[in-house]
């Protein structure tokens, strides 16, 4: 058959096969056998079971789609015997595993990845290595699944209610979505989330990035110190940074109030803009000053012996060149003062609220799944923009001949 | 070029913001202070909205920063820049922002409504009237919920303090919070302590032992608590068999929610909570807050907020008018903290007792937590 590799000899039933997936169907038993409180009869059982889907993988090898649905199928009718809908689809999810582990460790595929003159020990530690960047990923991304699932709670706590276990309907509501899009209390922190991050971002892009080029220029005299004030913000605990920005802004709005007659709401969002761009700064310059480091400078030199000005050759030549750093820059700072909550609570007055201000007191406050739902919502969204800006540079960069990287 | 236009459009805009602003002699933006959940729906619902609805052009926000109300106000008026117009906060924290100079010092015959029947402001809220900047608005009390499908069978369902600390009968977690106060009183209560005779024995150093090696009995069942929707996510999750929260969260959980818990009202603590005005504010905004807290702790105003939650009216005028749930229909006089079947064995929480001990007590029962 064209699945065994052919210069690897074939998995052998009792040494290797049977055991492995015998041993993987224990731990699924142990899971399983806690839930009850018999962790280990659990485990005893399942390896009997992963035993003898080895045995049935091994005397099947050719019927490879139809055994794996079959164990599927089986699992899932034994879940659904012994519990409900929501066992069910564990059992069917053990059962895809089970089959998937049978047949990759017969056929021999687990060797697939790797060149044929690895010895067993290097195959173990090149699976073992794919086994642990899976778990990796699945420990950064698995928090936030029990976030999206409880956001459709039919109850106002944190709680997996037994009608949500199972799978009812009645245990699922869209009504903290409601809340959240339907009333003035999310909507107005969102809004004025969505006015103070990209102003704020322009101003660190803008600032950041001219800090960059100019800190760049090797002949500046203290740019190390200069760099370092400016990268300050980053450093220093975000708590002082507040405090002192509290004391400093204070007189400053007063005095545009009272001088400048603007009114308090206005003179607010100032405030938190400024502050806000003052932490993004950093990320800015960071990252330009990062794709400076592969800037040719003899293609500046090269407009200006073509007679263009500093800025339109800036504009022209420089800037489409950095233009990656600049806007993972942009994104870091746009991302600092959308998720950002200590300084809007010190420099803003609750006209200024913003979405993270809103989420933090409604954990402290009143714990609703309300949140969860605004967390939803925002990864989501988080996820869109990314995508979307990789997609357009992927595009710029076939647009401009450049191979996507 | 582009600049300078956008700079002035700016300003521009910020300049007719401002002249909208000011209509004679009452700001018209107001910024109160509040818990936010539930309570602040309710003091929305029954007192900045007709407020509003009765003035045209007032626009209120809502900052839910009560919890550190102090620590803000004085580093606002530290800054110069006072933000908020009225803050709601509790009794304790009213009287230690007057005795700062942080709060407006209020005049209650001058500055309250009266009665409807013409008795005066300071008669109908009686001894609520602690301090002189603080404005009372609701008792509330501190009391336990249980989880009613996890009591043991053949056993009663918990109706004494004491069950608290009684872990035979009642297996199973306990919320408290993690603070001395009202834990050392109950600890206290049920060691043998009479009702009267708590905070004399409290403010000995061998009162204060009892007290914490009363708590250690139950120390390892015992999940503490510091924010009041914690207790009521407690017993939702089924984690702690029983736990103290304020009435007004448990009432939500009970009948808007129908969780599976009962009230034990046994030797509730009162406490109140109510609105002060920073000091130094412009005439105009204190005009403005001075009007609206006139409006806002009237004999109506206070009976309709107990339409929406379970916490009794402050006035003595108003409980006659305290009527049914604006949703549920249920009468809400039986909820009330106050109400006679509740309030049958009640604790008075002692005010200059716990001014005078509260950092002392505190520290100690810090360090025992950390043992």
């Amino acid at each position: 058959m064209s699945i065994t590799t052919p210069n690897t000899p074939r998995s052998d039933l009792m040494t290797f096969t049977l055991p492995l997936t015998a041993l993987l169907a224990a731990m699924f038993g142990f899971v399983g056998g806690n839930m009850i409180g018999h962790p280990w009869y659990g485990a005893l059982i399942g390896a009997v079971i992963g035993a003898a889907v080895a045995f049935i993988v091994e005397n099947n090898l050719s019927r490879r789609t139809a055994v794996r649905w079959g164990l599927i199928g089986a699992f899932a009718v034994a879940g659904f015997v012994f519990g409900n809908l929501g066992t069910a689809i564990s059992g069917a999810i053990v059962g895809a595993v089970l089959g998937w582990a049978g047949y990759w460790l017969a056929t021999g595929k687990y060797r697939a990845g790797v060149p044929v003159y690895y010895t067993a020990g290097q195959t173990l530690w090149h699976n073992a290595f794919l086994l642990i960047c899976g778990f990796i990923f699945f420990f950064l991304i698995a928090p936030l699944f029990p976030v999206m699932w409880l956001s459709f709670n039919a109850q106002d706590f944190f709680t997996f209610t037994p009608e949500m276990l199972n799978f009812q309907a009645e245990g699922y509501s869209l009504k903290h979505y409601r809340d959240f899009l339907g009333t003035d209390e999310w909507m107005v922190p969102l809004k004025n989330s969505l006015i103070i991050a990209p102003i704020a971002t322009v101003i660190s892009v803008s600032l950041g990035t001219l800090a960059a080029v100019g800190l760049s220029q090797s002949h500046v005299p203290g740019r190390r110190a200069m760099m370092a004030i400016l990268i300050s913000p980053m450093i220093v605990p975000l708590i002082i940074s507040a405090t002192g920005m509290f004391f400093f802004y204070a007189p400053l709005g007063n005095w545009l109030e009272a001088t400048l007659g603007l009114s308090q709401t206005f003179v607010g969002f100032v405030k938190v803009i400024l502050a806000h761009a003052v932490l993004g700064i950093p990320f800015v310059i960071i990252t330009v000053t990062a794709t400076l480091v592969g800037f040719d400078n003899s293609l500046t030199r090269a407009a200006a012996s073509m007679g263009s000005a500093p800025l339109p050759t800036f504009f022209k030549v420089q800037m489409p060149l950095i233009m990656p750093g600049v806007i993972s820059g942009a994104l870091f700072a746009f991302i600092t003062s959308f998720d950002e909550v200590v300084v809007v609570l010190f420099v803003g007055s609750a006209q200024q609220q913003t979405l993270p201000w809103q989420m933090f007191t409604g954990l402290r406050e009143q714990i609703s799944p309300t949140i969860l739902a605004a967390a939803t919502v925002l990864v989501v969204m988080s996820i869109l923009l990314l995508t979307t800006v990789e997609l357009l540079r992927r595009r710029s960069e076939r647009l401009r001949g450049l191979s996507p990287a | 070029m582009k600049l300078t236009k956008t700079l002035l459009a700016t300003t521009a805009l910020g300049l007719s913001a401002a002249s909208v602003m000011a209509d004679g002699h009452m700001s018209s933006d107001m910024t109160l202070v509040s818990w936010g959940g539930a309570y602040q729906a309710s003091q929305s619902a029954a007192y900045s909205d007709p407020y509003v609805a009765m003035n045209e052009g007032v626009t209120v926000t809502w900052d839910e920063s009560s919890a550190e109300a102090v620590a803000k106000l004085r580093a606002m008026n530290e800054a110069g820049s006072i933000t908020w117009d009225v803050v709601d906060v509790v009794a304790a924290d009213a009287l230690r922002l007057c005795d700062e100079g942080l709060a407006l010092e209020i005049d209650a015959d001058e500055q309250l409504a009266p009665a409807p029947d013409g008795t005066s402001a300071e008669d109908d809220f009686g001894d609520l009237l602690v301090g002189d900047c603080f404005i009372p608005q609701i008792v509330y009390s501190t009391t336990f919920g249980y989880r009613t499908d996890l009591v043991p069978e053949g056993v009663d369902a918990p109706d004494d303090i004491c069950d608290v600390f009684d872990l035979e009968t009642y297996p199973g977690m306990r919320a408290l919070e993690k603070r001395p106060i009202n834990n050392v009183e109950w600890a206290l209560l049920c060691d043998g302590v009479a009702k009267e005779d708590v905070y004399d024995v409290l403010s000995t150093e061998e009162g204060q032992e009892q007290a914490l090696a009363k708590l250690d009995t139950i120390r390892d069942s015992v999940i503490w608590w510091s924010a009041g929707a914690d207790t009521p996510q407690l017993l939702a999750d089924g984690e702690v068999f029983m736990g103290s929260t304020y009435n007004g969260r448990l009432f939500a959980a009970i009948e808007e929610q129908d969780q599976p818990i009962g009230m034990m009202w046994d030797a509730q603590v009162f406490d109140l909570d109510g609105w002060i005005i920073p000091a130094g504010l412009s005439p105009e905004r204190e005009a403005r807050a001075l009007d609206f807290v006139y409006f806002a702790t009237d004999t109506q105003r206070l009976a309709d907020q107990a339409k929406y939650i379970s916490y009794g009216p402050a006035r003595m005028s108003s409980a006659p008018l305290v009527g049914q749930h604006e949703t549920l229909g249920i009468d809400m006089a039986p909820h009330m903290p106050t109400d006679p079947n509740n309030a049958a064995n009640t604790f008075l929480y002692n005010y200059e007792f716990w001014a005078d001990y509260r950092d002392d007590i505190d520290a100690k029962f810090q360090a025992w937590l950390a043992q």
